[in-house]
């Protein structure tokens, strides 16, 4: 067992871990914060998209103790004091989801991709980034969408 | 699926790395990004008894300019590598390949030490780093030993990398201006190349000097020796890019058949070798 000290979503989390346990399976089995999915466990949905240091990463191919001394932001971690963050309120209001399952991940990829400066104003700029993220339900439109709407806000309240 | 139980040692700097190496024994593994390692201990196709994470040395992530060359450090992940003012400028081809490197969370996580290391003939900075005869640094306790590209790739999943070595810095000579192109094919944007070519072309008095380089067309990144003999010869471009299967083994699988990556070798070498012309 190894002692690991994960900053999750601002809250130090120290915890004893197997070396193999996943990232996914520590953030859902061990911390309870089942907001983040396992699509695939093979590296290729994004389903379990979360961010380590403001990047976004396949937590089913990172193990815990690689997170160790890192912060993790999971979608539990983006709505503050009951205010839904942009992403999510603009999914909400573009119908940006059916079943949901990929939703967190999308959310997650999506936030890195507008935090890097990522140009997202064209809608196949959006298609293309968002290459590690499959969603079996909605045929990407309304994803697309929502996160263009969501860039654009964020972009401009920071510029503001 | 979780791997199997191993031991895990967190690398202080390079020479600890080694020292937990030899430590723990010949079957131990480095752990870079892990997005190649660590895929194959969940399926079970690697079971290796001890990791050493080396994905902390942030001493050996850079990108420097080295007069002729630019250095970069093992530890660099794709996504620098993808948006680096210096490659940009003087490797461009390596900032386009690690652009198309898997999707922004494997380019977030996966390095170029990782990529050449692993020695899969599907690894697109391979085959380019080929074309470029970079040149690969190996560290040791009996200290570094350089190595050109030409004979660091050895067989599938085979480099020249012993068990207790550990790649440090590639060195990418610069494009002093060469015209160049990676040729991805892919049915989809995340995927692995069906067949990649990656070309370096000079023109020297009406005839083309030209470097090319395969991914996906044997059991290691191969350069076609015979397209760059005939443009050296005189042919032209359409006429060379016939010759991109010779002396090359490609794999028959789910992404396509052997014949079939055969006659895309072709036509993706004209392809490179057109847009190479073009810049
Ligand atoms: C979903 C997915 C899609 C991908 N798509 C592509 C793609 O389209 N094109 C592509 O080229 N790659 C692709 N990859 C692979 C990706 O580029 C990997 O990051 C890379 O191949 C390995 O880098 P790593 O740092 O993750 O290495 P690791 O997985 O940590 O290590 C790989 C191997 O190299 C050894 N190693 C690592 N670093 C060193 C070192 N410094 N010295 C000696 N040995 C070392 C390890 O011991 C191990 O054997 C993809 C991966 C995934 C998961
Ligand atoms: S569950 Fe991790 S990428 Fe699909
Ligand atoms: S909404 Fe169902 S998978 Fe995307």
């Amino acid at each position: 067992m190894k002692r690991i000290a994960v900053t999750v979503n601002g809250t130090r989390r120290e915890s004893e871990v197997e070396p193999r346990q996943l990232l996914v399976i520590h953030l859902r089995e061990d911390l309870g914060l089942t907001g983040t999915k396992i699509g695939c466990d093979t590296t290729s949905c994004g389903a379990c998209t979360v961010l380590i240091d403001g990047k976004s990463v396949k937590s089913c191919n990172v193990l815990a103790v690689q997170a160790d001394g890192r912060e993790v932001t999971t979608i539990e971690g983006l709505a503050a004091d009951g205010t839904m963050h942009p992403l999510q309120e603009a999914f909400r209001n573009n119908h940006g989801l059916q079943c949901g399952y990929c939703t967190p991940g999308m959310i997650m990829a999506a936030l890195s991709l507008i935090d890097a400066g990522t140009p997202l104003e064209d809608e196949e700029d959006i298609r293309l980034a968002l290459e590690g993220n499959l969603c079996r339900c909605t045929g990407y439109q309304n994803i697309v969408k929502s996160i263009k709407d969501a860039a654009g806000q964020m972009r401009s309240s920071a510029s503001a | 699926m979780i791997p199997e139980p191993f031991e895990y040692e967190v690398a202080e700097s390079a020479d600890h790395a080694l020292e937990l190496l030899g430590r723990f024994g010949t079957d131990a593994k480095l752990l870079a990004g892990g997005h190649s390692l660590l895929p194959l201990m969940k399926l079970r196709l690697a079971l290796p008894p001890a990791l050493v994470d080396i994905g902390r040395l942030s001493d050996l992530s850079y990108i420097r300019d080295n007069g002729d060359a630019i250095a970069v450090g093992a530890l660099t992940c794709h996504e620098d590598l993808q948006f680096s003012d210096v490659l940009k400028q003087h490797c461009p081809i390596v900032s386009h390949a690690a652009g198309e490197i898997g999707d922004p969370q494997v380019r977030h996580r996966g390095t170029i030490g990782g990529a050449v290391s692993h020695g899969d003939p599907a690894a697109d900075l391979a085959s380019v780093l080929l074309t470029l005869d970079a040149e690969f640094v190996i560290h040791s306790t009996s200290g570094d030993r350089v190595v050109p590209a030409a004979d660091f790739f050895k067989d599938l999943f085979e480099v020249d990398i012993s068990t207790q070595e550990m790649l440090t810095e590639i060195r990418i000579p610069k494009l002093q201006g060469a015209g160049w192109s990676y040729q991805k094919f892919h049915a989809r944007a995340q995927d692995w190349a069906v067949v990649g070519v990656a070309a370096v072309v000079n023109r020297s008095n009406g005839s083309i000097d030209a470097a090319v380089g395969l991914t996906t067309m044997g059991d290691t990144p191969l350069r076609a020796r015979a397209v760059e003999e005939a443009l050296s010869s005189g042919a032209d471009v359409a006429t060379a890019s016939q010759e991109a299967d010779r002396d090359t083994n490609p794999p028959d699988d789910h992404m396509g058949s052997a014949g079939y990556r055969r006659e895309l070798s072709k036509v993706l070498t004209r392809r490179a070798l057109e847009e190479s012309l073009s810049r």
